[in-house]
């Protein structure tokens, strides 16, 4: 299978903490991973470092085999590396279709013109639409972002990184926050991606980890313990042993 | 909110706000021509200052940049038509070419240094400009007058046709005509693909950045934009006025107009319309009324606006709006 991304012996540390130590991995076309792992493993810190958010203190991050490392956060999106944030980071005072055609437009290439028409240009509108439709929030199109329940701004994150055609894609908890009987739409609006993209999640529902991936990797304190199939997972010792050891630390810290 | 699954697109056809725009400029300066004949001059003056609030609301209103040095890109222009007709280029649409190249000139430069902070570097840095241009402004005296200011500005006929009168019937006419298509052109630029991305980077650059957006380079371009219009009011009020001095590129020049663009509402251009005229016409009659005490009038009238919309004297206005569009869909 084609590689699309390769990271290889990332390392960061934030003072003396140790967030990244020598993290090597790959991504290839098709590929569903799951990143799982304890909180404050780093993982979201990971996903910083592989969009240029932040600088690795060493390794080198490489797609389709060109060397990306110091690339800004804008050249890596136009290479096809997209990403969704945790926390959302939304355009609050503008529309959720503003939201979607800005996405939309810059990856056309048409948000340099300056005297069309932007939002409701009909091939435009029509493209967000369908987005929307997708994750159930076409009827909130005309709502600014501000006025929505948390749940609703976190599929407009998945709405932005679909409308993006990402080649690689890493979501970061995109069901966190979401109310239950909208989450099935995630994994749906996943499956209708194109085939050969390659989609990287990080998850902590384990169910939404085995329905999603054929592929999981375990970080616990910034080091990648385990790589392998969603069955072995479970059974690892050093991924047992790291669970255990945050919930322990996670006790005697309260 | 309705439950039909298609959202409605929005109400109403797509040149309204150009249009609404140009008639609200047309019945404004109808009023001011017919209703107040004596004033024209004061109102053409005003025009000038409107053009600059409307391009410091592209800049800071829809781009996020605070700056209290913009009237560093109103005082370029407004020397370079003024020196432009002493030296011999008389015909008023040349100058105002003149004040124009120069408008987005200062404002490439100012923008390319102003935009690459953020925040209180990014101020300091704005005041840092203008100061600059207004220290250059007096040491240059050869070629702006310095303290005595630029004088003996007479431009030639408009169109050939039009000579500027001392009742500033042309002057005003001129400028109002200049002001109703900058604010149209405006209307829809706004509104276009690259208007709407420099609202989104005000919102949240990093969210910009993460839909593959350089943001410098868009910031840039916006304070050349930006620096074209309050080009184009420089140039007008030195044509009009027939004197710049020292005051069109000082700082309280840079402040004023900020006030004037918080007042009416920054990020909309109703708001900086709406702010600049409020702001100069109470100045003015306040002034007048009672010269000792309109400073603390004018600021007792900031104070309440402040306190009681916080988002400009537009906001309240938009969202009844918005209140009467949805009502009108469901
Ligand atoms: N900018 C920063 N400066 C200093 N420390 C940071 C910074 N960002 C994250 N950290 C720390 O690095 C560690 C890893 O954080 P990170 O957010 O990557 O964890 P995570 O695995 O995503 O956790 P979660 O599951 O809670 O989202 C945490 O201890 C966090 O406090
Ligand atoms: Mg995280």
């Amino acid at each position: 299978m084609t590689e699309l991304f390769k990271a290889r012996n990332i390392s960061l540390a934030f003072g003396g903490l140790r967030v990244a130590q020598d993290v090597s991995f790959k991504l290839a076309a098709g590929d569903r991973v799951a990143l799982i792992g304890p909180n404050g493993a780093g993982k979201t810190t990971l996903v910083n470092l592989m969009t240029g958010d932040l600088a690795p203190g060493n390794g080198r991050f490489t797609m389709a085999g060109d060397d990306i490392t110091g690339f800004s956060i804008a050249e890596r999106v136009r290479r096809g590396l997209v990403r969704t944030f945790q926390t959302t980071r939304l355009f609050q005072t503008l529309t959720v279709a503003d939201n979607v055609a800005l996405a939309i437009m810059q990856r056309r290439r048409i948000t340099r013109r300056v005297f069309s028409a932007a939002t409701e240009r009909p091939d435009v509108r029509a493209e967000w639409l369908e987005i929307l439709a997708l994750l159930g929030l076409d009827r909130l199109a005309y709502r600014q972002v501000v006025e929505l329940a948390y749940g609703q701004q976190r599929l407009i994150e998945l709405a932005i990184g679909l409308a993006l055609h990402p080649k690689v894609l890493l979501l970061d908890e995109p069901a966190a926050g979401v109310p239950h009987d909208e989450a099935p739409k995630i994994l749906e609006a996943i499956d209708r991606l194109p085939p050969d993209i390659a989609v990287l999640m990080i998850e902590h529902d384990m169910d939404l980890v085995f329905k999603f991936a054929k592929r999981v990797l375990v970080l616990a304190a910034g080091r990648l313990i385990f790589e392998g199939a969603p069955s072995d997972v479970t059974a690892d010792h050093e991924v047992r042993r790291a669970y255990l050891g945050s919930y322990a630390d996670a006790r005697s810290a309260s | 909110m309705s439950d039909s699954a298609t959202p409605a697109p929005p109400r109403g056809l797509p040149m309204i706000p150009e249009a609404s725009g140009a008639l609200a400029i047309i019945g404004l300066g109808a009023i001011g021509y017919f209703l107040f004949p004596d004033d024209l001059a004061f109102l053409t003056r005003l025009i000038g200052i409107t053009l600059l609030v409307l391009s410091l609301d592209l800049v800071t209103g829809y781009c996020g940049v605070a700056t209290l040095g913009h009237a560093a890109q109103f005082g370029v222009a407004a020397y370079a038509a003024g020196i432009a007709c002493v030296r011999g280029v008389t015909d008023p649409i040349a100058l105002l070419g003149v004040g124009l190249v120069a408008g987005t000139m200062m404002g490439l430069i100012s923008g390319a240094l102003i935009t690459r902070f953020r925040g209180l570097p990014q101020l300091v840095l704005s005041i840092a400009v203008g100061q600059l241009v207004a220290a250059l402004a007096n040491k240059l005296s050869w070629l702006t007058g310095g303290s005595d200011g630029l004088s003996g500005i007479t431009p030639g006929k408009v169109f050939g046709l039009y000579g500027f009168d001392m009742y500033s019937r042309t002057a005003f006419l001129f400028s109002l005509g200049v002001l109703l298509i900058v604010f149209v052109v405006l209307s829809r630029f706004v509104r276009s693909p690259f208007g709407l991305m420099c609202r989104g980077i005000k919102d949240d650059d990093l969210r910009a950045r993460m839909i593959g957006v350089s943001i410098y380079p868009r910031l840039v371009v916006m304070y050349g934009v930006s620096g074209a219009v309050a080009g184009l009011g420089g140039a007008l009020t030195a044509i009009s006025t027939g004197v710049v001095g020292l005051d069109s590129v000082s700082f309280e020049r840079s402040a004023e107009v900020l006030v004037m663009l918080v007042l009416g509402g920054a990020g909309h251009l109703w708001g900086a319309l709406a702010g600049a005229l409020i702001f100069q016409i109470f100045e003015h009659i306040v002034a007048a009324a009672n010269p000792f005490h309109w400073m603390m009038l004018v600021g007792l009238l900031l104070i309440g606006i402040v306190v009681f919309a916080p988002r400009g004297l537009i906001a309240p206005v938009m969202a009844l709006a918005t209140r009467l569009a949805r009502k009108g869909d469901a």
